[in-house]
């Protein structure tokens, strides 16, 4: 990065650890963080939409699809994340590449397992081996989002199907006594309250999902973890900048990030909680009235 | 597993492969294993393999791309198609050849050694660090030794150095390097040979790529240029082809 | 290889009693869910210890919390922020890293030597790691409960004349412990899953005795599918989480069997813990 750092041998002291800390390998480990912050960014809403599916449908007067609800949220939760990670990115996958396989060849004859091997037409690839390394890593990417989002909605199904049936029956009930149909009640009544309710639940769920990131080298994504181990292991004369082991301190490093995230994270869920509680009919939202009429 | 295979025939095979004949070939490695493979300061993929595998892809005429991946998963990745070879410096190995097939080996059996920090230890009783599922972590098994499992060659070091360990147990042409860094370590009992040198791994259905590159290491085995490039990364004692 | 003969090999493997060569080649599915299911042995004890160790620090945890004196206060939040604010994962290398860099041949505390070398073992050092980790977890729900014991019990307490220890013995404390019940209950699953994660972060696996995802991913590493043994776990897991429902549900009600019907809460399974 700086132009005294073409021969790190010659360097020593705070020279050195500048330079260090500014190679292309330490770059990347920055850059990692911005990674595992735009996972959290992305799953979140992701992971929220999964939730509210599942929890319609566990609460569906549809029969197969609240089994279908019921089963998603029950198999998940009990099955350790981790167990899910190891194998969930391998099987989306292939499934994914089954099914354009099944568009985009019809005409193909042999069999798609061969002995270990998965073999799907190349043009039913993802994505095609022709291109370039960002779609495949943006590809990885996306199905580590969608894992997450997998796993984590379950949790939020969960929550938020609690959280509908916290809302208190009289509200809907109000609403069908001024002639609204099924849908609007769940529409304008239901959704709009239940938040403050989902509340605390999700809140935690965030909690989870920030402190489940570290697992997301499983997953086959370059993320901090992959980095700190990468760079803290000892270092022979092979490298530029050889050094013995400093594992201990990249980890010290990256549980600081994860207590200030959850120190910020704690601060603003906070905030949130405060402004849903307006105008909503539980003590909370009570007591901001009066300090409000004060 | 097995009767699958046979249902397969030549013929289908080589259609398979010629579909994706002029694509890009994707290169997986694993970037932790030094000089073989690894990710060098700029964070590049950098070593003997990358050398080898840039010059066998000029000779092939073929585009390249380096990729890399966890060990563990190494080879599940390759059989469901996420790259198409691997180099990551792995042992041609008969439980391995059931799932893949390897190309013509490109580093003839290697030593592996046991680096500790006394030699004053009974190997066959000693608490062996090594890598999970290499080669090296079946034979620690096998001579009766405590084995203990790593995911990555740079542990099993550590492993050695805080005292977890007696003695680690890898190529030794990896453990190398570390030995002649390190004045507390050093070698210890009888070198072993393992495996049946080092090779490609690519899926059983892609024979035409396996020959590609089968093709190229041939011909840089017989113009010698393969036999000065592990001199190179590994020096003048390394052995080499005849 | 025939079943019964696995089960008699491997049942107790991940103990060390038992064949020493893990299966090499024709794996069996038979083989596979005996192995994983004798791996799930570590699970429960890890499970099982962390959290009988952990209630009760927690239980001081939250006391410690709820009480006057800074002195007692700032450790106890401190500890609860440090441990249900970083990632388990992270907690697991750290402690491996930390407890490896102790003196190898003990530490001399008072002219008595105290040995060392075993809190780098996963049964010793993993163990303190999820006894810590669970119990700054129980003890912020427990502290919750414990803000949230009805101020009419205490003063009816105060009433009888029950003061001090007694008081807290046979009022504070059960009314804490049937509130935070529910919550608990959630916490208890989630140590049992994450007990998972001790192999596969810094502790390593001793002459191939280890959990059931440490089985898991040898047979998907040998036999290069993991389509049958994750699932496995994930069958294994499930029947172990439904088996902890109903031991916690049988508890719920007892400690609720003084109430009237309408009043007792049934535990739902709802994620109301952070890990």
């Amino acid at each position: 990065m700086f132009q005294a750092c073409t021969d790190p041998d010659t360097l020593d002291g705070l020279a050195w650890l500048a330079c260090y800390l500014t190679n292309g390998k330490h770059i990347a480990f920055y850059g990692s963080f911005l990674t595992v912050l735009s996972l959290l960014a992305i799953t979140a809403p992701v992971a929220l939409a999964f939730g509210f599916g599942g929890a319609v449908a566990a609460r569906s007067r549809i029969a197969p699809l609240r089994w279908f609800g019921q089963a998603y949220t029950a198999i998940v939760r009990g099955v350790p994340d981790i167990v899910f990670f190891l194998f969930f990115v391998i099987a989306l996958d292939q499934g994914f590449e089954w099914l354009r396989h099944k568009v985009k060849c019809p005409g193909w004859d042999q069999p798609i397992r061969q002995g270990s091997d998965f073999i799907v037409c190349a043009e039913a690839k993802l994505p095609l081996s022709s291109s370039p390394q960002w779609v495949h890593e943006g590809y990885g990417f996306g199905l580590a989002v969608l894992t997450f989002a997998i796993v984590f909605g379950a949790f939020a199904a969960n929550v938020l199907s609690g959280a509908m049936r916290a809302v208190p029956r009289a509200q809907v009930e109000t609403g069908e006594a001024y002639g609204m149909t099924h849908r609007q009640t769940f529409w304008r009544i239901l959704v709009p309250q239940m938040w403050v309710y989902a509340l605390p639940g999700l809140s935690n769920l965030w909690m989870i999902l920030v402190k489940a990131t570290p697992l997301l080298f499983l997953l086959g994504v370059e993320d901090i973890v992959y980095w700190a181990r990468e760079l803290g292991g000892a270092k022979t004369n092979i490298y530029a900048y050889p050094h013995p082991d400093w594992r201990l301190w990249y980890f010290l490093g990256l549980l600081v990030f994860y207590l200030g995230l959850t120190k910020v994270s704690e601060i603003v869920l906070a905030r949130i909680n405060d402004r849903l509680s307006l105008g909503q009919a539980t003590a909370a939202g009570e007591a901001r009235r009066r300090r409000a009429a004060a | 597993m097995k009767k699958l295979i046979l249902t397969t025939t030549a013929a289908a095979m080589l259609t398979a492969g010629a579909a994706t004949a002029q694509d890009v070939v994707r290169l997986g490695t694993e970037g932790a294993y030094p000089p073989y493979n690894f990710i060098n300061d700029n964070g590049e993929v950098d070593g003997f393999e990358r050398d080898l595998g840039d010059e066998l892809c000029s000779r092939a005429e073929r585009e390249c791309e380096w990729v890399t991946n966890d060990w563990d998963s190494i080879i599940p990745n390759l059989v469901s198609g996420n790259y198409d070879t691997i180099i990551a410096g792995m042992s041609i190995t008969d439980e391995r050849d059931e799932v893949v097939d390897f190309s013509e080996n490109y580093l003839p059996p290697a030593p592996s050694a046991y680096a500790a920090m006394t030699d004053s230890l009974d190997l066959g009783n000693a608490v062996v660090a090594a890598q999970t599922g290499t080669i090296q972590a079946n034979h620690v098994v096998d001579t009766g030794a405590t084995l203990l499992e790593f995911p990555s060659p740079d542990e099993i070091v550590a492993a050695v150095r805080n005292g977890e360990a007696d003695a680690a147990f890898a190529d030794k042409d990896f453990l190398a390097d570390v030995v002649e860094q390190d004045s507390q370590l050093m070698f210890v009992g009888e070198d072993v040979s393992l495996g049946q040198g080092m090779g490609m791994a690519f899926r059983e259905s892609d024979p035409e790529l396996r020959e590609t590159f089968s093709e190229a290491i041939v011909a840089m085995k017989e113009d010698g240029s393969l036999n000065e490039m592990i001199t190179e990364w590994f020096g003048d004692g390394a052995p080499t082809f005849e | 290889m025939s079943c019964a003969q696995s089960i008699q090999d491997y049942a107790l493997r991940s103990l060390g009693i038992g064949e020493r060569l893990l299966p090499r080649n024709d794996f069996t599915l038979c083989e596979q869910v005996v192995l994983i299911g004798s791996g799930l042995i570590w699970n429960v004890y890890f499970g099982v210890l962390a959290l009988s160790f952990g209630f009760l620090l927690a239980t001081a945890v939250a006391l410690g919390k709820a009480a006057d004196s800074p002195w007692l206060r700032k450790p106890s939040e401190w500890f609860i922020f440090v441990f249900r604010g970083s990632p388990l994962f992270i907690q697991f290398f750290l402690a491996y890293e930390a407890f490896v860099l102790l003196p190898r041949n003990g530490i001399e505390l008072l002219g008595i030597t105290a040995e060392t070398g075993w809190l780098t073992r996963a049964w010793a050092g993993a163990l303190i790691v999820l006894f810590l980790n669970t119990a700054a977890y129980s003890g912020e729900i427990f502290y919750g409960a414990l803000r949230s014991v009805p101020k009419g019990d205490l003063e009816a307490a105060d009433a009888y004349g029950f003061t001090g220890w007694h008081k807290f013995r046979k009022i504070t404390w059960p009314t804490m412990l049937r509130l935070a019940w529910p919550a608990y209950t959630n916490e208890a699953i989630f140590l049992f899953h994450a007990t998972t994660l001790v192999y596969f972060s810094g502790f390593p696996a001793w002459q191939q005795k280890g959990d059931a995802l440490y089985y898991a991913n040898y047979f998907a590493d040998k036999t290069f599918n993991p389509f049958v043994p994750y699932p496995i776990v994930a069958v294994y897991f499930i029947l172990l989480t439904l088996c902890l429902i109903a031991l916690f549900g049988w508890a719920n009600r007892r400690l609720n069997r003084h109430l009237p019907q309408t009043q007792r809460r049934r535990i739902r399974f709802r994620p109301q813990v952070i890990r």
